[in-house]
């Protein structure tokens, strides 16, 4: 149902590219995407309006410049923008001089908390720490039975006694100083911000330990509500930092953007999985990518760089870009995509990917027939296709159990593909590719390390993003 | 294998692949050249911290009372429906939905049929609970045949109330003299069980569980044949809490489902449990799970909170999935049946 915020930049942008100037009446057409996507992405409707007021400010009279075109400026601008509401300042923790570091978790019902306090006291023992988790949800049943045996995974020891949660707490601090533990995790009830009696028992137990970090977790799917959220708590405890939650289903997470404008404090940490070591530092520049819906090609990366030998890529990109690429070659990047994930996915992530091949519903049984094709070829047929005339070709087929007229079309598709392939090589490397390469180097500035690719999506005038779709 | 398809799979395969190398390449390059310095700087430049003022509290001030606006304004103007506009938005009603109810008055507004800004919210009001006229609210306790049980699901992403729901239904179904089977089909998280046992015993309701990690739909399996075998009239099936883009856990509740329609359990409701506090992933989460396990329902939970939940609205309307169950608060008489008029009223309330 989201479009796409590239794919939705086209139209716009066909009609502005190689404009010299932007018109008012060009910003107002951009922004009002940009509005739509951010809505979309649930960013908070007030915080949308100052964020849109932002850019136009700074993308009226934008000019085009030796590296980008008005459009690119205005992505860049954006990126810019969101990347710089989300970083800022970042949290660094500090220890207290007399431990423990004492950390308050808060948040909604169903937030994450109690899995969190857990992820954080796994992220703590991983720099050394010797952390104490503290059970002061007694409200919800069984909740300090869940802390407890996510304690015993990560072998962090837990305690917890039932009555009052504010002395519940107070004693986990005590406790952990009895045992010297440098570092004491006291995770609490989820609670309404509007419930005043609530409120003012977190604020109690906040008074009592005097945390060095009070932390809220943020649902990733929250909607517009957030910024209520982080207000109310905010107010009663002075959060410190943020911890964004569920990051790993498909919501595009404005909440983070909204929180993070309202109440200016950073967001700390991301759980990315059900795992209890999926839990990261934030990082501001994927995040906007996301938000736009742009596309996580950090994450791209990332997955590519776990699934290829760097040596082998270098290599096999040096050939792809020459034309000397081998359906041997083909067949080899053919099994490290499948260890990169779905195709649908990884198609989604890359942004400029043409429509035609976004939309593309490609399974990854469908590489099957392709994979089964190839493996019939003898070595010297991969090399040359060329060389393959009628009996091969009948060969080729029986061993594949595929039609003749399939294995015919493989090769003559291969063929044209490498003649691609050659002609983006020598794009890169002549004049246009200069261009693109400064234009990169200017899009730097989004953040570092810069998303690459990210100026040159809507432009598609060139390099691989501009290939032509497929019909 | 199609042609397109083919030259699709090509295209793709090389393009991820050569992409991913090519930037590769370009950010280790980038590390160690020179001028990768000179970038960094101006990096500093570009993204200096915007010092964290509070921008928020002048617009805070700014919509306190949005709809008094509207109203005393009188006329309708260019404010009104920015005011209205933003109502629904903020409500969590979502861009699309929004534009088209404002789209419709719009047109009534301009044949003069609508006149001045209160008439124009009750106008819109009107519309929104027009919109929500199903009669298929109850909840389906079905005539079964001899021998089977009714088996209700309850399924959702992480943290939305599945249990605490669970629980609450157990308790009313029980007052309404009906015998309880509860499942504990969330196998997954730590303590989900005892979570359960705790409503079974507070509700008077039988609990059947399995190993914490074991396969869930032979829990709600030995669930339904419990009941069978004891003549109870109802399972209720706990499952985890899963995000709907998790293919392996989606594939798994599509397996429960399956396994809890097996004889002698009958499926009669799945219920989807969407927290008001979702925002526009409500509609992904409703069309993924419905996809694998055919939700009948939807139960709106913590809707005491501040938010408003308006995402249900479009997951109603769009998807014409039922709203049956509204969360008000903690306690067991605060699960109510849904009451279109006063979710409408409740989205603009505030």
């Amino acid at each position: 149902m989201f479009d796409n915020l590239s794919n939705r930049f086209d139209g716009i942008f066909k009609r502005i590219r190689g404009k010299g100037r932007l018109t008012e009446a060009d910003v107002d057409a951009v922004l009002q995407e940009i509005r739509t996507a951010l809505l979309e992405a649930d960013v908070n409707v007030t915080v949308v309006r100052n964020v849109v007021e932002r850019i136009r400010q700074g993308a009226i009279g934008i000019e085009s410049s030796k590296a980008l075109d008005p459009s690119q400026q205005v992505i860049k601008l954006v990126n810019q923008e969101l990347t710089s509401i989300l970083g800022g300042e970042t949290l660094k923790i500090s220890y207290a001089s007399r431990p423990p570091t004492v950390v308050l978790m808060a948040g909604l019902q169903g937030s994450g908390k109690t899995t969190n306090s857990a992820k954080l006291a796994k992220w703590f023992k991983s720099q050394g720490r010797h952390p104490l988790l503290v059970g002061a949800d007694l409200q919800r049943p069984a909740a300090v039975e869940q802390l407890r045996t996510l304690g015993r995974q990560i072998d962090v020891p837990v305690f917890s006694e039932p009555g009052d949660p504010v002395t519940t707490a107070t004693r986990g601090l005590a406790e952990a100083r009895r045992l010297g533990k440098d570092v004491l995790i006291v995770d609490t009830a989820g609670r309404l911000a509007i419930d005043d009696e609530m409120m003012a028992q977190i604020r109690q137990i906040s008074d009592q330990i005097t945390p060095n970090y009070t932390f809220l977790v943020i649902d990733a799917m929250t909607g517009q509500d957030a910024v209520n959220v982080a207000q109310a708590f905010h107010n009663t405890l002075n959060i410190d930092g943020v911890i964004l939650s569920k990051l790993d289903g498909d919501a595009r997470g404005g909440a983070a953007l909204s929180v993070k404008e309202v109440i200016g404090r950073p967001i700390a940490f991301a759980s990315t999985g059900e795992k209890l070591d999926a839990f990261e530092q934030f990082h501001p520049d994927r995040m906007a990518g996301r938000i736009l819906g742009m596309g996580d090609m950090l994450t791209l990366i990332e997955q590519a760089e776990q699934a290829f030998e760097k040596d082998k890529a270098e290599e096999a990109a040096a050939k792809l870009l020459d034309g000397d690429f081998t359906l041997d070659d083909f067949l080899e990047q053919m099994q490290s995509l499948k260890k990169m994930g779905p195709l649908g996915g990884l198609m989604g992530m890359m942004p400029g990917m043409p429509k035609e091949l976004k939309n593309a519903k490609i399974g990854d049984d469908e590489l099957k027939p392709v994979e089964a094709i190839i493996r019939s070829m003898t070595a010297a047929e991969r090399r040359q296709p060329e060389i393959i005339n009628g009996s091969r070709r009948q060969r080729i087929a029986t061993g594949s159990g595929r039609s003749i007229a399939e294995v015919n079309r493989l090769v003559k598709q291969f063929g044209e593909m490498q003649k691609m392939m050659k002609r983006m090589g020598g794009m890169t490397t002549g004049k246009k590719g200069k261009r693109k390469m400064s234009s990169m180097a200017g899009l730097s500035g989004l953040g570092s390390p810069a998303v690459p690719g990210f100026g040159e999506a809507p432009g598609g005038d060139g390099g691989f993003t501009g290939f032509p779709p497929a019909r | 294998m199609t042609t397109q398809n083919l030259l699709l799979i090509l295209l793709a395969v090389t393009l991820v692949f050569g992409f991913g190398v090519v930037l590769i390449g370009r950010r280790s390059g980038a590390r160690t050249s020179p001028k990768a310095v000179d970038d960094e700087s101006l990096v500093a430049e570009v993204v200096a911290p915007i010092a964290p003022v509070n921008r928020w509290g002048k617009t805070a001030v700014a919509f306190a009372g949005i709809l008094g606006g509207v109203r005393s304004r009188g006329g309708i103007t260019n404010e009104t429906w920015d005011d209205l506009e933003e109502a629904l938005l903020k409500a969590d009603v979502g861009i699309g939905v929004t534009d088209a109810l404002l789209n419709g008055l719009r047109q009534r507004v301009k044949s003069k049929e609508i006149i001045d800004g209160d008439a124009l919210l009750v106008a819109l009001q009107n519309e929104m609970t027009a919109r929500l006229d199903r009669t298929d609210r109850e909840l389906n306790f079905a005539a079964v045949e001899e021998g089977r049980v009714n088996v209700w699901l309850f399924v959702g992403v992480n943290g939305v109330g599945k249990t605490t729901t669970i629980g609450k239904v157990s308790a009313q179904q029980a007052a309404l003299g009906r015998s309880v089977v509860l499942a504990a089909g969330d196998t997954f998280r730590a303590a989900a069980a005892e979570q359960l046992e705790t409503w079974a015993s507070r509700s008077g309701a039988e609990l059947v569980r399995g190993a914490e990690g074991g396969d869930p739909s032979s829990v709600i399996f030995d669930g339904v044949q419990r009941a069978a075998a004891k003549g109870f009239d109802l399972v209720l099936g706990d499952t985890a809490g899963r995000l709907q883009n998790k293919t392996n856990l989606m594939d798994e509740l599509r397996k429960v489902r399956r396994i809890a329609d097996r004889q002698p359990g009958q499926v009669t409701e799945v219920f989807l449990v969407i927290d008001a506090t979702t925002g526009q992933n409500g509609l992904a989460q409703a069309r993924e799970f419905t996809d694998a396990a055919d939700v009948t329902a939807i139960v709106l939970t913590k809707l005491d909170g501040s938010a408003k939940g308006g995402i249900v609205f479009a997951i109603e309307t769009e998807m014409g999935i039922p709203i049956k169950l509204v969360g008000l608060g903690e306690t067991i008489e605060d699960l109510v049946p849904f009451n279109p008029a006063e979710f409408v009223h409740g989205l603009f309330a505030g």
